[in-house]
């Protein structure tokens, strides 16, 4: 079969137009720089006589027209290319974009559910709906949602698998078609194949979902871990404090490549430190929710002994199996059996299964795993507690936390609940910011190959993969690297729009 | 002033202590020394084997007594072998005990021996220094004035389509970490295949086959525009959005002062306006983000350094880690500690010396 050309059947007529805009776009942008270093200005309005306002339009004006309607033809066509991608039949027809915009059918749903929805109900959604009257945050939104929503349908976008290899398509230019493979494969290779025969495409899809679970994770965590600890050191001060903050200063001066360097490796896994590292990191979430819960509704014992206990002693038991592979419930039942058969073969059959046994509760990460989500969390956590610590010395000395200490309320209680709430703005804004850094991270873990399993799908590992030959065949690391840099733009816009609107209450 | 800085070094050499003290401890944790071992003497040691070995070279005693010797506070570790020949910490292979100085550690000069180079660390570790330091001194001088006229142009008139378009662009270059910006534009300059380089050559309009050189390995010796170019542009690039932002926070706020109000009222020059009365002022809080920004950049160092195969500081880390070469590690974290700590030094002292509000009180 012939290779799949870039624009399918509508080229013939749509890549000129492209090409005019993006000329077109040029033109308007130089003479629109050159006009204004000698001074050209824009129009200002004129108000007439019965209080209209109108322009009298300069040439700085209409560059700047040409500028906005090439951007409006470009991203036109391009639409074109995905409807008519998704409308028509045959692959070649479609060509590359449009079978691009095809395979994306799932997100563009989800994508067009999710704006009309947020858009219809906007007045209605607080901070959250606010985030549409603004077009930089839109733009933003869009972009994280878009590769949110690829994480999620990754299965049903992929047209291959991630690890699936075709000797014939080492290094295929994007668009071949698949030869030498199975029966039922999908036809085409559409970003082309890397040095291993594997579909580019379907990697950085699959890269995605990687990218997409662990960074708002670790970042989560690290949220939790800075909030835990740098509420009371804000709020009470002393030497703890001092000691919090000189740790976490540390940890800040600390090369963040020279930590993962040395965190990160196969024989650290071996000596433990991940889990000692996780066993105290996860524990903060933990305290953290207990005493949110505590402070809340101490007066409410029937909801302290229904709610908030379970809850804590199931998150416990989450903690315990996670990091250290154990659960009480098993523990105690061999413990019983063993003590009721003692000098049984039974009870050291027990004895000795009871290890291995994986426990009910708990969530199966490996170890370097582990790691890789400990130091994401590690090197985080003391930036977001200097936010907050910052945060709370300023919100501490408001009228309402006086209140609430003449009320009588104790210290978590305020902290918890009239300090945190009042500085969520900017920790919204900030979480979305450090997702994209943890993005950025944890590409850097796997450009290095730290922690990363080869096999990985994950964006960094791919662009490292895709390095060795960078010269002769540019296709592979480029699409991981233009997704992890839009996933981090939008997050970055998106944290941009939301910071103007919180501004603007 | 003088308390404050005394205060300030204090806290410096003691968090080195630490930072020193936790890259001590995980380079030589049992793993570790065993991969050591099994490197440096034989890939096929039996675990006894393994113990003597390290037992042999001083690596069996306490951790905190060998962080001392390292330091040079405790007094070196010496043996004498069975048949006489003596070996220890501060013994140069050939020498006695008696010979050689008690102490060697780094307070006395002494890094160590690198396993992996198989020199002494201070012999190695200079000249990776100065390459580095070329690296960074050329990304510093793009990067700083770049960064500092967009962070003007964008704060002068807030909000206005320059201030959209330069945000918008100081955005997209935070997010552009090196390996991304890096591998774009090897693809787009420095491929003879893709990119603009077969265009160009085409047209006769360049001398070789691409515009810049993918491997900066020949600017080791001789840094050229052509060679040089993209490790530069890439480390300042990612670096860049950052201080144009608070460049832009900080002339945005400037702008909205009182004293700028008058001096418009009074009929001065917008242009003088922002040179005379806002600059100087507004450039307070972007220096001690530039200073800031160093040690952040050792990161872009090392992935630079990486993808254009230039053997600087940033390549010598990759490499010891790799290899778990400790001496040669410690030496480069303490190189990395002290440049982070001074640059916090230097941009407090400066923010202070900055600012007159907090000079004079």
């Amino acid at each position: 079969m012939e290779p799949l050309n870039w624009t399918g059947s509508l080229g013939t007529f749509l890549n000129p137009l492209m090409l005019w805009a993006v000329y077109a776009f040029i033109a308007a942008f130089l003479a629109n720089m050159a006009m204004s270093i000698i001074g050209m200005r824009q129009a200002d309005p004129i108000v007439n006589p019965d209080h209209t306002i109108s322009y009298k339009l300069g040439p700085v004006d209409y560059a700047l027209l040409v500028m906005k309607y090439a951007v409006f033809v470009f991203l036109g066509a391009i639409a074109v290319h995905i409807v008519a991608g998704i409308l028509q039949p045959s692959h070649e027809a479609r060509g590359i974009i449009g079978g691009l915009g095809a395979r994306f059918l799932p997100v563009w749903i989800a994508l067009i559910a999710s704006f009309v929805l947020s858009i219809r109900f906007k007045r209605r959604l607080g901070l959250y709906g606010k985030l549409f009257d603004n077009l930089i945050g839109m733009i933003g939104f869009g972009l994280a949602m878009f590769w949110l929503f690829t994480a999620i349908f990754a299965p049903m976008i992929a047209t291959h698998g991630a690890i699936d290899q075709v000797a014939s398509m080492r290094n295929a230019v994007p668009g071949s078609a698949v030869a030498g493979g199975d029966e039922g494969l999908f036809a085409y290779y559409l970003l082309g194949g890397d040095n291993l025969g594997r579909d580019v495409f379907s990697r950085m899809i699959f890269g995605a979902r990687e990218v997409l679970t662990i960074a708002p994770a670790a970042t989560l965590f690290a949220f939790m871990v800075g909030i835990t600890l740098g509420l009371p050191a804000g709020y009470m001060g002393g030497r703890f404090d001092t000691l919090i903050t000189f740790v976490a200063n540390l940890v800040l001066a600390f090369p963040v490549i020279l930590l993962f360097y040395l965190l990160v490796t196969p024989e650290i896994v071996e000596a433990g430190v991940p889990v000692y590292m996780a066993a105290v990191l996860f524990i903060l979430p933990v305290i953290f929710l207990w005493v949110l819960l505590y402070s809340r509704y101490r007066s409410q014992p029937h909801i302290i002994k229904w709610v908030a206990i379970p809850i804590t002693l199931l998150l416990l038991l989450l903690y315990l199996g996670t990091v250290f592979r154990f659960d009480p419930f098993v523990w105690l039942a061999t413990s019983f059996i063993g003590y009721l058969n003692q000098g049984n073969p039974v009870s050291e059959w027990m004895m000795t299964t009871r290890d291995s046994y994986e426990p009910l509760i708990g969530i199966p990460i490996d170890g370097n795993l582990l790691i890789v989500f400990v130091s994401v969390v590690f090197v985080n956590s003391p930036t977001v507690f200097r936010i907050v610590r910052g945060l709370v010395l300023d919100i501490k000395t408001r009228d309402y936390v006086a209140a609430a200490q003449t009320r009588g309320e104790g210290p978590w209680y305020i902290m918890l609940w009239e300090i945190l709430p009042n500085a969520r703005g900017p920790l919204i804004v900030d979480f979305c910011l450090r997702i994209g850094y943890t993005t950025i991270l944890l590409g850097t873990l796997g450009f290095f190959g730290l922690g990363v399993d080869p096999e990985s799908a994950n964006w960094g590992s791919t662009i490292n993969e895709g390095r060795a030959l960078l010269r002769l065949y540019p296709h592979p690391p480029l699409p991981p690297a233009l997704a992890l840099m839009t996933l981090v733009l939008g997050l970055n816009l998106l944290a941009d729009g939301l910071r103007e609107e919180s501004l603007k209450d | 002033m003088g308390l404050f800085i005394l205060r300030r070094l204090g806290v410096m050499i003691l968090t080195a202590l630490c930072l020193t003290f936790v890259v001590f401890f995980l380079t030589n944790l049992g793993p570790n020394l065993e991969k050591l071992a099994k490197t440096q003497g034989n890939a096929r040691m039996t675990d006894a084997e393994v113990v003597q070995w390290l037992d042999n070279r001083g690596y069996s005693r306490p951790l905190l007594v060998r962080y001392g010797e390292w330091l040079g506070v405790a007094p070196g570790w010496t043996r004498v072998a069975p048949d006489g020949t003596e070996t220890g910490r501060c013994v140069d292979p050939g020498s006695t005990i008696a010979e050689s100085p008690t102490f060697c550690g780094v307070f006395q000069g002494d890094l160590g021996y690198s396993t992996v180079s198989a020199d002494e660390v201070s012999n190695v570790v200079g000249g990776r220094l100065a390459l580095t330091g070329w690296l960074m001194l050329l990304a510093f001088s793009v990067m700083v004035p770049a960064a500092l006229i967009v962070g003007i142009m964008a704060g002068m008139r807030e909000g206005s389509r320059l201030d959209r378009s330069l945000s918008t662009f100081s955005i997209a270059s935070t997010a552009t970490p090196e390996y991304v910006s890096g591998v774009i534009f090897i693809i787009l300059f420095a491929s003879s295949t893709s990119g603009l380089s077969p265009w160009l050559a085409a047209n006769g309009w360049i001398d070789g086959r691409t515009l810049f050189l993918g491997s900066a390995r020949s600017a080791m010796t001789d840094i050229t525009f052509w060679n040089f170019t993209l490790p530069v542009i890439t480390i300042a690039l990612y670096g860049m959005g950052y201080i144009a932002r608070m460049t832009r926070a900080s002339m945005a706020e400037v702008m909205t002062a009182q004293y700028i109000r008058t001096a418009r009222l009074k009929g001065v020059s917008f242009r003088n306006i922002v040179l005379k009365h806002a600059l100087r002022n507004a450039l307070i809080a972007p220096f001690t983000v530039i200073m800031l920004q160093i040690p952040w950049l050792l990161t872009g160092v090392v992935i630079v350094e990486t993808l254009f195969n230039y053997n600087g500081f940033g390549w010598t880390l990759v490499e010891a880690a790799g290899n778990n070469d400790i001496e040669m590690l410690l030496t480069c974290s303490v190189v990395a500690v002290f440049v982070v700590l001074l640059t916090q030094l230097i941009s407090d002292i400066g923010y202070v010396y900055l600012n007159p509000r907090i000079r004079i009180s």
